[in-house]
This record gives C-alpha cells, sequence and structure tokens, in this order.
C-alpha cells in the first residue's frame, strides 16, 4: 500500500473540502450538513481571524491560508467535521499553531476574514506582523486533571508555551500535604495567551488538562462601572463606559404607576 | 501470592489500625493488605529516572506493572513525583522491547559484521560471545575486552559485573557511563575529603538560607529537590535567597533572587573572587579555629591538557580536528590567562606547554599565604571582565551581582547550601572547579554541618549507588578502593575468595579512552550495559566508524534497539527495572532496595544473569594463567598454583569461583523476604526461557541478589561504607550510609552526626577519608620539599587559576555550544521517547539560540539549521523563546534525541584529572539548512 506523506494527504483533503464548497459532491446529501454552514462556536481560527460570525461571512473558502501554514496545522472543514464546510480550522491536540514570526497564513487571505492589522504591531509607523497578538483561543486549565496541581513535578505546558514566563507563569505555593515541597502551578494570562495550543499538544495526561477555547466561550467579561482599585492600567476599561440606565424585576414599572398601585399592601 | 484469610485479616487489621493513628505501615504490611483488597498488588520500589531518589508504589495485577504512585513514606518525594516518574508504569511496554539475542549474520547463518540483525537462541548467543572474548584475549591479552557499565545498573549488578571483569577476566577495562556524568564530582571528593560522595543531605535543603545552583538546572533536572528548593523559599521568602548560574537563561531561574549569565569556563574566576572576598576583604567571615584545625591548603600543576589523544596527530583525526586536537600539547594563553597564570610567570602570548597532562592530578601542600596569592588577581574588575556572559548585560549590573552573590555566602551564621550538577562536571577543569566550591564553603566553615554545604547533585539513579560504591570504574573497587593499591586489592581478593595477584595492579581505560582503544584496535571485545555509549560519548562518529567497520565485536544488553544496540554485532534483550530485584543509591546517600515486580518480557534476562552465564563458559586456567597487559612490568602473575592452593582445579568455571560458590549457595531461596515474588534468574520462571545451555532455564537455586549484596557490603564493614542487611532495606524506605548500629547518617564528618567522625576523636570535625592524605609541600610553583606530609582527618583547600576551556568560538565556528537534557526526557530518550505523552510533549531536540544570533544568520524560529564543528553536523530546528534562552553566542541542543544527534558535533576534551568528557561547550557554527 503506498504510504501518503501528510502534505499529500492534506492537499488531497485540501481539494476535496475545495470542491465540496463549489459544487455538489455526486450523491452526498447536503441536508446532513446544513447545520453546519452556520457559525462554529467551538472551533479555532487561524491567527487574526474576525470575530466568528463576521469571519464566516467573509471567509470565502479559498484553502490559501491552509496551503500557506508550513506545519499542517490548519485544516479546512469537510463534511462531517460538524463545522462551516471549507473553512479554516485547527485542533491543537493535533498540530497545534507554531506561531510563525512572519505569520504566512494571514497575508495570503484575500477576504479580510483574516485581519492583518489585527495581528501587527506598529514600529516607527510601520506595520509589522506580531503573531504575539493572535487572539485564536484561550487556554484553560482542568485543575481536577491537572496533575501540577496535585504536586506532581510537570509543568510541561509551561515549558511547551512560546510565550513563556507571559502567557504561562508558574505559581509556587507550599505542599502542606508533604510539608517540604512546593506545588508549581501553570496559570494562564489571558492577557497574554494567543491560543497557540502548543500548551495543549504537550500535555500528558490522557485528556488534556489545559485546552484551548474559543476566547468567546472560555472568557467573562468584567463590568466598567468598577475598576480595579490595585491596578493603574484598569481604568482604560473607562473608555468605552457608558451610562447604562438599570432594571430589574422590581424596577420593571414606572415609580408613579408603583406608587399608585396598592394591590400588594 | 498467595494470602491465607488469616493472614489478609491480619494485614488488613494492621493498615486500618496504623492508618488511623497516622503510622507508617511498613512495606511489607501494606502491600499485602492491598493486594488482598483490590486484586492488584502494591509494592515499594526507586524512581527509574535520576539520581534524586524518589520512592515510588507500583501496582502490579496479571503479571504487567499497571500503575504508579508516589510513596507517601519516602522521605524525599513523599508522595510526589515529576513528569518522568509519573510515567514509571509505562517505560517498560514499548513496542519495540527487545525481546530474544539478535546477531548480525549472513545469508548461511553465519557471524558478519556487514550482515543483518536476525533473532538467534541466547546459547548461540553465549557461543558467539565466548568465541570473540577468546580470540580477544589470545591476540591481546586481559586488555583487549572491555565493558561500558553504568549509573544504571543495579547495585548487585554492577558487583556481578566488576567480578567478572576484575576478578575474572583480570582486566580493569571497565568503566560506567558515570566517567560521563560524576566523574569530576569524584575526582573532587577524593582531592577534597579523602573519599567520595557528599558530606550533607537533602535535609539541608530545609535548613539553607542561601541556595546556590551553580550549573545546574534543578528544575528540570532535580524537579522534587527543586520543588523542596522553592517550598523553603516560600517559607521565608525574605531571608532565603536563591542563587542561579549558568552559560543560558533556563527554567531554575525563575525562581532566583540573583540571576547570573557568565561566559563558558569562568566559573572557575567566579569562584576565586568569591574566595578572594573573604580572604582579602572580609578575613573575620573565615572560621579560622576551623581551619587550623581540620584544613590544609594545597595546589597543582595547570600544564595538564584537555584530554584529548597524546597523539596530536593521530591517523583517525580529521584534519579539521587537528588545530583542537594540539592543544592537548600546548597553547598559546590569552591576555585573561596571561592574569591568571601570572603567577607561573607566564603572560599573554606565552606557550604553555602541558608537560604535566600524565600526571594531571599531583598536587602539594602549601601555606595559606601562598593560597591568598593565588587569588590576588580576582578582584571582581578582572573576574567581571572575564566573566560576564550577556552581551546585553551592563558591567556595572553584573558587578552588583557577583558582589551580592559573595555577601550571601559570606554574612556570618547564614547557612549556605550550593548544588551543581553536570556544569561543573562535565567540564575541562572538572575537578578544579568542584573543589573551588568547596573551597568556598570550607573558607567560611560551612561545610558539613545540617544547612551547610556544597552538595554536588547526582545525574544518574545509582552514579552513586553502584557506579561509585561499588566501584564499577576502571581504577576502583568498592567502598573507595582502588586497584592501584595492594592492600585494596588484597581486601579484595579476600572477600572475592581469589588468588592473591589475580586483580591487575594497572587502572584500566575510562569510557572514553575504550572508544579511543577500539579506534585503535585495542579493545576488540566491548560489552556496553545498561548505557547508550554510542550516543552519549562527544566526537560520536569516530566510534560508530571504529564499531562498524574494525575488526571487533560489540555487545550491546538493553531493553531497547537505542544506537548503541545499532552499531552492536550482538544484541542480548535485558530485562528492564522492575523485571528483576536491585538496589540503587541516590545523590545523598541513600540506599533503595525493591523486588522483582513481574516476568521480563519476550526471553528478556537481567544483566547480572547475562554476566554469569557467560562466566560459565571460561574455566579459571584459561585466565589466569601469566597475562601480559600493555604498560605493566612483568604482566599479570599465573595464580594458578595458588588457585589449587585454595582448592580450586584448573577446569573449575568463574561460574563456580564468582558466582555459585559456598557462600553463595547459603543464601537459600525461597526467603521469606521474597515471599509472594518471583525471582527470574533463582527460580526461572513461567516462561521456561531456553537459557544458555539449550536447555531450558531452572535457576540457580540459591538467593544470588542478596549474595551479591551481602558479599559487597563486606567491603564497606567498618570502614565508614557501612549498609544494613539484605532485608532491612525491604522494610525501609531506604537508608544513608554509613549506616552504623542501625542508624543512618545525616551529616558525614561532623562528630555530632557521623559515628567515624566521632571514632577519630579529632574534635568537632573529621575528614577521615584516606584517599591522597599523603603530599609533598611547596609553593604556587611547585614542590619545594617532596618529602610526604599525612593529613589524617584533614580536608584540603585547593587554589587553582581560571583557564580557558579546549576550544573558544573563532571566525571559523563563532558560536559555543552546550548540550544538556530537558525535563521530559531521560539521557538518550531510549525509555522516555517510547512513551507516547513524554514523546508528544517533546518530540525533538530543538537548537535554543538568541533571536540576534537567528536572524544575524538569516534564520526564523522553526526553520532548520546545521550545527556544525570541526567534528560533526546535525540539523535541528531553530527555537528563539521557550525554556532555554541563551545570551548571544550560545546555543543550547539537548541530546536525547537520536534523530538529532548532537554528540556527533561535541568535542571528547575531558577534565584532565577525572576524564569526564566537557559536553558543555565546544565551537560551533550555525546555518540555514
Amino acid at each position: 500500500m503506498k504510504t501518503e506523506t501528510p502534505n499529500e494527504r492534506r492537499r488531497f483533503l485540501l481539494s476535496m473540502a475545495r470542491g465540496i464548497g463549489l459544487s455538489a459532491m455526486g450523491a452526498l446529501v447536503w441536508s446532513a450538513y446544513v447545520g453546519e454552514v452556520k457559525a462554529a462556536p467551538l472551533v479555532l481560527r487561524p491567527p487574526g481571524a474576525l470575530e466568528e460570525a463576521e469571519f464566516i461571512k467573509n471567509c470565502i473558502k479559498c484553502g490559501l491560508c491552509v496551503e500557506a501554514c508550513p506545519y499542517d496545522t490548519l485544516m479546512l472543514a469537510r463534511p462531517g467535521d460538524n463545522l462551516p464546510m471549507g473553512t479554516p480550522y485547527f485542533t491543537p491536540r493535533s498540530i497545534p499553531c507554531y506561531m510563525c514570526t512572519d505569520i504566512p497564513c494571514v497575508p495570503v487571505c484575500p477576504s479580510g476574514a483574516l485581519n492583518e492589522p489585527s495581528v501587527s504591531s506598529y514600529m516607527k509607523n510601520k506595520a509589522v506582523l506580531d503573531i504575539n497578538k493572535a487572539r485564536m483561543g484561550l487556554a484553560v486549565v482542568d485543575e481536577s486533571s491537572c496533575i501540577a496541581v496535585w504536586g506532581i513535578q510537570c509543568d510541561a505546558c509551561y515549558r511547551a508555551c512560546p510565550l513563556l514566563g507571559e502567557a504561562i507563569t508558574i505559581e509556587h505555593s507550599k505542599n502542606d500535604r508533604t510539608g517540604k515541597h512546593a506545588f508549581l502551578k501553570p496559570v494562564v494570562h489571558p492577557d497574554q495567551c494567543t491560543g497557540c495550543g502548543l500548551c495543549e499538544h504537550a500535555c500528558v495526561t490522557e485528556i488534556a488538562a489545559i485546552h484551548v477555547l474559543p476566547r468567546a466561550l472560555a472568557m467573562g467579561k468584567v463590568g466598567d462601572h468598577y475598576i480595579k482599585g490595585w491596578d493603574k492600567g484598569d481604568e482604560k476599561r473607562l473608555e468605552g463606559a457608558s451610562i447604562e440606565v438599570t432594571k430589574t424585576k422590581i424596577s420593571e414599572k414606572s415609580a408613579l404607576d408603583s406608587l399608585n398601585d396598592e394591590g400588594g399592601l | 501470592m498467595s494470602l491465607d484469610r488469616r493472614e489478609f485479616l491480619k494485614s488488613a487489621a494492621a493498615a486500618s489500625a496504623a492508618t488511623a493513628i497516622g503510622m507508617a505501615v511498613p512495606a511489607k504490611v501494606e502491600a499485602a493488605a492491598a493486594q488482598g483488597q483490590a486484586g492488584w498488588r502494591w509494592d515499594k520500589a526507586a524512581c527509574r529516572f535520576c539520581g534524586t531518589g524518589c520512592g515510588i508504589m507500583m501496582a502490579t495485577k496479571d503479571d504487567r506493572i499497571v500503575a504508579v504512585k508516589g510513596d507517601p513514606l519516602a522521605p524525599v518525594n513523599r508522595g510526589l513525583n515529576c513528569i518522568k516518574g509519573y510515567f514509571n508504569a509505562k517505560i517498560m511496554y514499548g513496542a519495540d522491547r527487545l525481546t530474544q539475542p539478535l546477531l548480525r549474520m549472513n545469508d548461511k547463518g553465519q557471524f558478519d559484521k556487514q550482515g543483518k540483525f536476525k533473532p538467534i537462541s541466547w546459547q548461540r548467543a553465549f557461543d558467539e560471545m565466548e568465541i570473540h572474548i577468546k580470540s580477544a584475549l589470545k591476540e591481546k591479552g586481559p586488555t583487549g575486552i572491555a565493558m561500558f557499565s553504568s549509573g544504571q545498573q543495579t547495585a548487585m549488578e554492577g558487583h556481578a559485573a566488576l567480578k567478572l571483569m576484575k576478578a575474572g577476566f583480570r582486566t580493569n577495562n571497565i568503566d560506567p557511563n558515570a566517567r560521563l556524568c560524576m566523574a569530576s564530582a569524584v575526582t573532587g571528593f577524593m582531592n577534597v575529603f579523602g573519599a567520595d560522595e557528599p558530606s550533607g543531605c537533602y535535609e539541608d535543603i530545609e535548613l539553607a538560607e542561601t541556595i546556590v545552583a551553580f550549573g545546574s538546572n534543578m528544575a528540570e533536572m532535580h524537579p522534587i529537590l527543586w520543588s523542596r528548593v522553592s517550598d523553603r523559599k516560600l517559607s521565608n521568602p525574605d531571608k532565603v535567597q536563591v542563587v542561579v548560574l549558568s552559560t543560558y537563561k533556563h527554567r531554575t531561574m525563575d525562581l532566583a533572587d540573583v540571576e547570573i549569565i557568565f561566559k563558558p569556563n569562568t566559573d572557575l574566576a567566579i569562584w576565586n573572587y568569591i574566595a578572594r572576598e573573604i580572604v582579602y576583604n572580609h578575613p573575620e567571615a573565615m572560621d579560622k579555629e576551623f581551619l587550623d584545625k581540620n584544613i590544609v591548603f594545597a595546589t597543582g600543576p595547570v600544564d595538564i591538557g584537555y584530554g584529548l589523544r597524546e597523539d596530536i596527530n593521530h591517523p583517525k583525526y580529521g584534519k579539521k580536528e587537528l588545530d583542537t586536537a594540539a592543544k592537548q600539547k600546548s597553547k598559546v594563553l590569552t591576555a585573561d590567562e596571561g592574569v591568571s597564570l601570572g603567577y607561573l610567570g607566564y603572560k599573554e602570548g606565552d606557550t604553555l606547554e602541558m608537560k604535566n597532562s600524565g600526571d594531571a592530578n599531583k598536587h602539594w601542600k602549601i601555606t595559606f599565604e601562598e593560597f591568598k596569592k593565588g587569588l590576588a588577581p580576582y578582584t571582581l574588575d578582572y573576574v567581571a571582565n572575564v566573566s560576564k556572559g550577556d552581551l546585553d548585560e551592563s558591567l556595572a549590573d553584573y558587578k552588583a551581582k557577583l558582589q551580592k552573590m559573595a555577601d550571601l555566602y559570606i554574612e556570618k551564621k547564614r547557612k549556605c547550601l550550593t548544588f551543581w550538577t553536570m556544569g561543573f562536571n562535565q567540564h575541562t577543569r572538572g575537578t578544579w572547579v568542584n573543589e573551588q566550591a568547596y573551597m568556598v564553603h570550607f573558607l567560611l566553615g560551612k561545610q558539613a554541618k545540617p544547612g551547610n554545604g556544597a552538595f554536588s547533585l547526582t545525574g544518574q539513579p545509582s552514579a552513586c549507588g553502584t557506579a561509585r560504591e561499588v566501584g564499577t570504574f576502571s581504577h576502583r573497587l568498592p567502598a573507595d578502593m582502588v586497584v592501584m593499591n595492594p592492600a585494596h586489592r588484597k581486601m579484595a581478593e579476600g572477600i572475592w575468595t581469589i588468588p592473591e595477584g589475580t586483580i591487575n595492579p594497572k587502572a584500566g581505560s575510562h569510557f572514553t579512552q575504550i572508544h579511543r582503544d577500539l579506534e585503535d584496535g585495542k579493545v576488540k571485545f566491548a560489552w556496553v550495559s545498561v548505557c547508550n555509549p554510542y550516543q552519549d560519548t562527544g566526537n560520536a562518529e569516530h566510534w560508530i566508524k571504529a564499531a562498524r567497520t574494525m575488526d571487533n565485536f560489540i555487545v550491546t544488553s538493553d531493553g531497547y534497539p537505542g544506537i548503541s544496540a545499532k552499531v552492536s554485532d550482538l544484541i542480548l534483550p535485558s530485562a528492564m527495572m522492575y523485571e528483576k530485584w536491585g538496589a540503587y543509591g541516590n545523590a545523598e546517600r541513600r540506599t533503595q532496595h525493591w523486588r522483582q515486580q513481574v516476568t521480563p518480557m519476550g526471553d528478556a534476562m537481567s544483566d547480572t544473569w547475562q554476566f554469569v552465564e557467560l562466566s560459565k563458559r571460561f574455566t579459571i586456567n584459561e585466565v589466569w594463567g601469566a597475562q601480559k597487559i600493555p604498560g605493566l612490568e612483568g604482566g599479570l602473575p599465573d595464580v594458578m598454583d595458588k588457585a589449587k592452593a585454595m582448592g580450586y582445579k584448573e577446569n573449575t568455571t568463574l561460574y563456580e569461583v564468582l558466582f555459585a560458590n559456598n557462600r553463595a549457595k547459603a543464601f537459600k531461596w525461597p526467603d521469606p523476604v521474597g515471599k509472594g515474588y518471583q525471582n527470574s534468574e533463582v527460580a526461572g520462571d513461567k516462561r521456561n526461557v531456553i537459557g544458555s545451555d539449550g536447555k531450558v532455564f531452572k535457576g540457580y537455586g540459591f538467593f544470588i541478589q542478596k549474595y551479591l549484596w551481602e558479599e559487597y557490603r563486606k567491603f564497606g564493614d567498618g570502614h565508614g561504607h557501612d549498609y544494613a542487611d539484605f532485608d532491612t532495606y525491604h522494610r525501609v524506605r531506604g537508608l544513608k550510609w554509613p549506616v552504623v548500629d542501625g542508624k543512618e547518617t545525616f551529616w558525614r564528618y561532623n562528630a555530632k552526626y557521623d559515628p567515624y567522625a566521632k571514632k577519630a576523636n579529632n574534635g568537632a570535625f573529621a575528614f577521615y577519608g584516606h584517599a591522597f592524605k599523603d603530599i609533598p609541600t611547596g609553593n604556587l610553583q611547585g614542590v619545594t620539599n617532596s618529602a610526604k606530609v599525612n593529613l589524617d582527618n584533614k580536608a584540603k583547600i585547593f587554589f587553582r587559576p581560571y583557564m580557558e576551556p579546549t576550544e573558544v568560538p573563532d571566525k571559523n565556528y563563532d558560536i559555543w555550544l552546550c548540550t544538556g537534557r530537558v525535563l521530559e526526557h531521560w539521557h538518550s530518550g531510549t525509555m522516555t521517547m517510547r512513551v507516547p505523552e513524554l514523546y508528544r510533549a517533546v518530540p525533538e531536540a530543538l537548537c535554543y539560540m538568541h533571536p540576534a544570533d537567528a536572524e544575524k544568520r538569516g534564520v526564523k524560529r522553526g526553520e532548520m539549521v546545521w550545527v556544525e564543528s570541526r567534528r560533526g553536523k546535525v540539523k535541528a530546528h531553530v527555537e528563539t523563546r521557550g525554556r532555554n534562552r541563551p545570551p548571544k553566542g550560545l546555543v543550547f541542543v539537548p541530546w536525547f534525541d537520536e534523530k538529532v544527534f548532537i554528540n556527533k558535533v561535541c568535542l571528547d576534551h575531558t577534565c584532565p584529572i577525572s576524564k569526564q568528557i566537557d559536553h558543555k561547550k565546544c565551537a560551533v557554527k550555525i546555518y540555514k539548512a
């Protein structure tokens, strides 16, 4: 039997996915995949991808980003992948994003679905690609299965992190169970994590205890009405602050209507 | 495995009662209880990997190891493990385990060096070994055969190998991979203390206030100890100060209060700066009383070469190698060396002729005043200029750090602990830099006291317990004894019951020398046991070529097909760690035993069994007649008459003398300590392996591992190397030797804690080791009075100058190469690269380099480069961020990955005293592949 190289296999899948994107394939029953056409909240997109709904609108499923990826990280969604067909995505546990400094997948995007300015920094008014600005997802640790949280000296994720010491740091704390060892616990910093997934790829547990989720799913958001008193930079959030009229069940009616309603007394 | 109901109830009740009151449950009871309850059996063992010596518990079910846990009762790790220890249960079950002997053969079934490996019987394997050993002995005598042994052999295995080689074949050509790992630590210990291995123990960590990791990436290489250091730091973050020194930034610096990046080899200068600070600027910090009573000062020659071949135009050298090779004979001194060697009358540009390369370890007593004079040049200015390793760091900042480090040592009453590993040991002046660590600690009186000490961390799980304590080195015998000493030989001959005069008095070839001897055709037969010498030795192209193209026979005993197996002629499938009874000794002198947990895979048998089976093929009259030994006048005597007088016959086999003698047979099997456990060597096993005689191997019938242990421990008993008896180790979680009156020793040489120091009646301390305790007197320049003075119970402080390493980057090879390890993989990766999770975590070795160096060479992170030296080249992917961050001018490439065979690039230069290769520095060039 002929063995294919990963590259050959990818090329085949790529053309197949493209084919599906452009025409219907013989007996393929389209209706089975209709659900996949919508945005997929769980999927990880290439660096610089627009917010998911916008990305889907803009991505023309050309596959150029996939072809540009030197690590075979990016794949085009195929029928059965449960993803909008023909769109690029990656699965870090299989192949993470290796965070190329020249981000070959982004500039080739003809539609702007991969937005170059979002992964660029400005040096002397000149835009320079900066992969550190990518926000493909966010690594989340399941502490119940993280062996470093147990006290095992692991931290494979930390050492695999290209932004080691920034996106993942180690939190040292005393291990009172043994009385003489320390826990060295990995902590992910959302403001630095690009979602490349090298951590998830490296994790040594059977199912990764650290995994990358789309940021929209992984992260909460704090209201602008409270600013951290201990963090000067936090004031920045005030820039977008708006005055909001608050309404709860108790304030649904106008004050006058409430006052004039004596039913509850 | 049967456990009757009454015993079960008893042990279950005992276990639950003990748990309720928090009492330690003896392993045996606990294991038995667990077995009864769950259908799997728990038993204690030691971790397979590093020298830390963590205790583990192994669960076996249906004759397979199914799980492992950190042993909560183990004092070292208290139930924890590192990422490698976490996978102990998986290491023996790789899909490509070697399961049968394999021989290179032609189509006719004959041995053929150019043939392909084909399976053969054990009997055929021993036939081939017998043929090739006999022919090598006939042609070359005892020095024509050699064994690469290991700091990962069990103590019993090491003892069996030592007996076979030194007592049986009368060759001292046995040397462990520990030569590449701990030899400089050993020579440091021997020169300074007169005895090997640390004075302190891990309890020092919880007591120390300054903790220095100098040439040690503990966070990755000794993770459990590092978590203890981390805990210590957390317990008092302001008081406890952590100083980390390295030639590149690594993970141990995460916790550092002071982080120092120094230029390769300049650790020699940094130590002298600290010593100078003490002696010149803080004399009050010196413990005068301690120094007067316990210390002598000493120094030695500097013109000792770099451990390369003495023949600098050796025909096997490639053309490109010659300029480096020439340094063995002479070198032109640099400006920095002009200053540091000024005390010998040298200046910059002078040629230093290496006149003492053959006698590198001679040394003599000097006065304190002379010692002080030697330190004079090591001012802060000089040392900062010589040693600053990061071009981007300001000199002022760097100086401040050196000063802070000196202060953290010097501060009165501050307890100081210094750790090091390969940074010091793999060093062209490894012995010196080890001695220098003790120099500073001794000057301050901060050695051999709780919380105080320079502490050599061991790389391998039994570099201490086997290679060093059993003495599987080319010059050693057990318990710090050496073959060169007639009294030591006599004692060994007595314990081994072999004729006086049997043991060869001439030290054999060290690890790298065995490779060179093979290349020179002097060694014709080599046996590789529990190591991977064809991957782990620098300048590997030479050794591989010698193995594959020359007329010799290489045998590798291994669990997996690593590089050494691949270049061999015969491969023997070995039982791996938990498939045999064994014992390891860790870095703090803790000896830990374990039982055979499972039946070996396939037809694999233990290395002990392989040594013993081979011994059946030799009668004493084949090896104990007169023998020629190159360089030994008169050769070895014929000891057959003496042998006969001892009751041996002409055709008595080595098996009968060394292994199946009456002393051995007194150790009966079954033995209560082995109840419920198997012993494949002693009783055979369910596989009915067809043995070396073509018949089913039914076992020796006596408890051979217990015999090997009990005979071995006689060497150290009453000599400061006392061990407990075999059975005791199966009840406890290891003991730190010397074990005297059933008690372990925490701090050696300190009369408060060490019964031997107390017995010496020398006050608070007695450095009672016997090695190198009679030396002449002189000054910094040389010996002035050759009459030897005796230094009983004293330790030495050496003055050693700064010198540059063999090879320094130049315009052709413009960047330093440093090699080392990663946490996820063990040594050459034969085990850990077969654990899928570890493989996925770190599938390949990367070339870590500074982003500016990459840019300069037009390579981007993730691209492939050639790393090329005068000796060879390999391809690797570039990493400019990540766990290791070299300064400009240095790259780091780990050596675990056989696909990135970095030892082809490394140089085989050694510390001329320890003969340990310096894998930490050579010059390379990097270019896009």
